[in-house]
């Protein structure tokens, strides 16, 4: 046995922000190495430079893989070194079937005709490797997650693969598939294949690894030998432990009476219907309060939210919403802004902002009546608005008449912020609000939270970085798989007790 | 009058240049448009010994492209708010039959068949804006079903006959000229003064316009740019007037184009509508989380995208006296080249009601002045294609520039 990847000294800046800083990851021939974090710590950024997304020459550091140092220059070429990646959202076709999803790109054919009997029968022989029983001309779309994400390996298994990675593999698996999953990945071991597995459910890890490495802010912090017995609480301290500095504006909140109650909402997923993807969640936020919703990516946060704004997401949704004392009528984005309803989305390109529009146009978009004369749009009243929240959110911009798609993403987000700012929300949602901005725009937004509590609105931050819930909230609640598992004041949370929340709901499934 | 907004320009001649360029630059699309127009005219004034601009030629270049403008402001809608509607040629065709039909055959009074055409075309296009906008069907395949089944209702309607002439009175939308109400001899006064005025109206709108967004601070045409292009607008309008007043005077559809060009011009700049539908097309999810009701406003794009076409086909109708099974064929082409020459984009979200109009008189000068200097129907095809192409590419050019 000896080392089979070492990426040393790797560094990787995005504009504003540093996501890899000096990373060190050692990987030795025919073991199942662990990469654990939070979200952001850096892992699929990592993962992205050795693959050769992020191609050789935009990021410091060498990668040596079989002793030799590698210079990717896309994904082709780490494939053809026998470094697969198995991304956490699968990338089949689903009306393909299966024999022709593993071969594509890479046809059995003679002269550009693809040999069909020679492409079945190593289907075949690949599906027996990873124990389906599938006929190879079945469609990808009639199997169930967890027998697409055996195809995607079976893939993995088509090319000479020396090192396999799986990124978040059993985070859309139920219990039973998942633990399939792990089996193969030992049975592989056996056979000298090397794997490297990053997940965020570290039951899972401590069961298959025999080396962990853990990062946190974009750096290497811990390098464990399962070997010698590590502990769930260990790792959670490696990649949770960093103090809280003044990264948040001083706060002294005023609460005061509940504003808004929700009882018993579920959602189903809008294809599988018989999925629940919110399932039975109770809350109330009261006037004046910042509420954190914490959780895993996927965990069912977005959409929570956007069901409840206007049955954005989701079918059969049930439950009740009360606002202000009142059963609130949320059945459309209109109505769910008249009962004082807002929210910002974590997708601020897809979904925030007109993007080839200017700042004066995207800003009243959610409440042009207020800049209008009976329909007539005021043009004088709509760019002195958009001025206010250019100069109240210090949006840098070189006028309210640049186009938003050339502003970055901290100015974009205060765009999507003022938007709902204008709309003079009671209710405040933003999700993911300092997702890839740096360090000063978020500040700046933790102080207009901060301001807008101040000033009586009620704030719900749904955000999977941790400190900032703690940093900025009054009270958090716990979600994951869909279901609140937890509720406690900020005062008395801490990252290894919400952690502690997440992974213990997960095993008792 | 002083850019209030960057009062350094007007100290320094060397920025101000710089700041004029720089403008320019970035709206090198609105300005590109018009000058394409004024060159191609200038081209063919002088190709065709002058016969472009003569009176009589002028006033049926307007006759000839009336209705493709008039469809290619509806057409507009429907690009902005990211569709597209193939089935406006057929519907042309399908309201001129019906006209006829009820005029001529049931004698039915045609300010009566007028409105009834008008009602049908809305609902035509609600029929297709329904499936489009509820149902999430391509409007592509949706409009193209549509095309089919009025090019073969056309047919049945018709019983494979041309149907006419039309009483005098339905002619007159088509070929009617204003009267002269002010008693002019060689010249008619009226249709003189109503030009004037209205390049008047113009220029003071856009001075109060200008005034307005100096106000606000946002004013970053340069004056000179500013003067230049309402300068020229202002003589172009009160030359035009002058030379049909020569004539005949104003048609009666240039008064309903610009009429149309006015209401929707404002329709689609100033009122919450126009901007909910640029906010459809340039980001449909975005909007639609902004509590914009975008299947309402998509359904109703497509209504009036059938009514401005029901419009279309009465004037084609009238301006033939006749109501032939042919009548439309290949017009949506034509009405959607002159969208996407006037600056629309493919995906949605970006034009101007003025863009796709002029738009529409480019490919109708070229029309009109090849066919005066007898180039074939083969030929200019060919060049109509390739000045589409032209204007496409430069738009994306100056897009990834920019």
């Amino acid at each position: 046995m000896g080392t089979i990847l070492e990426m040393r000294g790797i560094t990787k800046e995005f504009p504003g922000v540093k996501a890899l800083d000096d990373v060190n990851l050692s990987v030795e021939q025919g073991e199942i190495h662990a990469l654990v974090g939070e979200n952001g710590a850096g892992k699929s950024t990592l993962m992205k430079v050795l693959s050769g997304v992020y191609p050789h020459g935009t990021y410091d550091g060498d990668i040596v893989f079989d002793g030799d140092v590698r210079q990717f220059r896309g994904i082709p070429d780490s494939e053809r070194a026998g470094i697969i990646i198995i991304h956490q959202e699968l990338a089949l076709v689903p009306l393909l079937s299966i024999a022709e999803n593993i071969f594509l790109g890479n046809e059995r054919a003679r002269g550009g005709v693809i040999d069909w009997r020679e492409t079945n029968r190593r289907t075949a022989e690949l599906l027996a490797r990873v124990g389906l029983k599938e006929h190879p001309e079945t469609l990808v779309d009639d199997l169930g997650l967890g027998k697409q994400q055996l195809v995607e390996i079976a893939k993995a298994l088509s090319k000479e693969v020396r090192l396999l990675i799986l990124d978040e593999p059993t985070s859309s698996l139920n219990e039973t598939d998942s633990q399939k999953l792990l089996d193969l990945l030992l049975e592989f071991k056996e056979h000298g294949v090397t794997s490297i597995l990053i997940s965020h459910k570290l039951n899972e890890v401590s069961k298959v690894a025999d080396t962990i490495t853990v990062l946190r802010d974009g750096a290497t912090v811990a390098r464990l030998d399962c070997h010698q017995g590590v502990s769930e609480d260990e790792i959670i301290r490696d990649m949770v432990g960093r103090s809280l500095d003044d990264r948040y504006p001083p706060r002294d909140p005023k609460i005061g009476e509940t504003v808004m109650e929700v009882r018993n909402w579920t959602v189903h997923h809008p294809l599988h219907a018989e999925r629940k993807v919110v399932d039975d969640v109770s809350f109330h936020l009261k006037r004046g309060e910042v509420l954190g919703i914490a959780g895993l990516m996927g965990a069912g946060r977005t959409e929570l939210a956007m069901s409840l704004f206007g049955r954005s997401y989701g079918r059969d949704i049930s439950g009740e919403a009360w606002i202000g004392g009142r059963k609130a009528n949320l059945s459309t984005v209109r109505r769910a802004i008249n009962e004082g309803l807002a929210y910002a989305t974590e997708d601020r390109k897809g979904f925030g902002l007109v993007l080839d529009d200017t700042i004066r146009r995207n800003v009243p978009l959610a409440n042009l009546e207020a800049i209008s004369d009976r329909t007539v749009v005021d043009p004088a009243r709509e760019a002195a608005v958009a001025e206010e929240y250019r100069g109240r959110l210090n949006i840098k911009s070189s006028s309210i008449e640049q186009e938003t798609v050339n502003l970055s993403g901290g100015n974009q987000q205060k765009v999507v912020l003022a938007k709902w700012l204008f709309a003079d929300p009671d209710i405040l949602i933003l999700d993911e609000p300092t997702r890839g901005i740096d360090v000063g725009a978020k500040f700046e937004i933790y102080t207009v939270i901060r301001d807008l509590a101040r000033a009586g609105k009620s704030i719900i931050v749904i955000s999977s970085e941790m400190p900032e819930l703690l940093g900025i909230t009054d009270r958090l609640y716990v979600m994951n798989e869909g279901r609140f598992v937890g509720e406690l004041p900020t005062p008395e949370a801490s990252q290894e007790r919400i952690m502690s929340m997440i992974i213990k709901s997960g095993g008792s499934k | 009058m002083t850019d209030t907004a960057n009062p350094a320009n007007e100290a320094m001649p060397k920025s101000q240049m710089k700041a004029s360029w720089s403008f320019l630059r970035g709206h090198l699309r609105e300005y590109g448009i018009l000058f394409a127009l004024i060159a191609i005219m200038a081209f063919f004034q002088i190709a065709t010994g002058g016969i472009l601009l003569m009176p009589v030629n002028l006033t049926n270049l307007i006759l000839q492209n009336s209705y493709i403008v008039i469809m290619a402001i509806g057409m507009l809608l429907v690009i902005v708010c990211g569709h597209i509607d193939l089935s406006v040629g057929s519907v042309l065709g399908f309201i001129g039959a019906l006209a006829a039909v009820m005029i001529v055959n049931w004698e039915v009074h045609y300010l009566l068949a007028g409105v009834i055409c008008l009602a049908t075309g809305a609902l035509i296009g609600m029929a297709q804006g329904f499936w489009v906008a509820y149902f999430k069907i391509p409007s592509f395949i949706v409009t193209l079903a549509g095309m089919l089944v009025f090019k073969g209702l056309t047919l049945w309607l018709l019983a494979g006959q041309s149907v006419g002439p039309f009483p005098g009175d339905f002619q007159l939308i088509a070929s009617g000229f204003i009267p002269d109400l002010l008693g002019g001899e060689d010249l008619n006064l009226f249709s003189l003064a109503a030009g004037v005025v209205v390049a008047v109206i113009l220029l003071a709108m856009a001075v109060r316009s200008r005034r307005q967004q100096q106000r606000a601070g946002v004013a970053d045409e340069p004056f000179a740019f500013f003067a230049a292009k309402n300068g020229l607008i202002f003589i172009a309008l009160v030359y035009m007037s002058y030379l049909m007043a020569t004539f005949r005077g104003l048609p009666n559809v240039f008064i309903v184009m610009a009429l149309l060009i006015a209401v929707y011009s404002f329709l689609t700049s100033r009122t919450t509508i126009g901007r909910r539908i640029y906010a459809i097309g340039g980001n449909e999810k975005a909007a639609k989380l902004s509590g914009i009701n975008s299947e309402r406003l998509t359904f109703l794009t497509f209504a009036n995208m059938g009514m401005l076409a029901a419009l279309a086909g009465l004037v084609f109708a009238a301006r033939l006296n006749t109501a032939t099974p042919k009548a439309g064929i290949a017009f949506e082409l034509d009405v959607i080249a002159a969208v996407f020459i006037g600056g629309a984009s493919m995906s949605g979200g970006v034009g101007t009601v003025v863009g796709a109009v002029v738009g529409a008189f480019i490919m109708g000068v070229m029309n009109n002045g090849m066919s005066i200097l007898g180039v074939g129907i083969d030929w200019q095809q060919v060049i109509k294609g390739l000045v589409l192409l032209a204007a496409v590419i430069f738009d994306v050019m100056n897009k990834k520039k920019g």
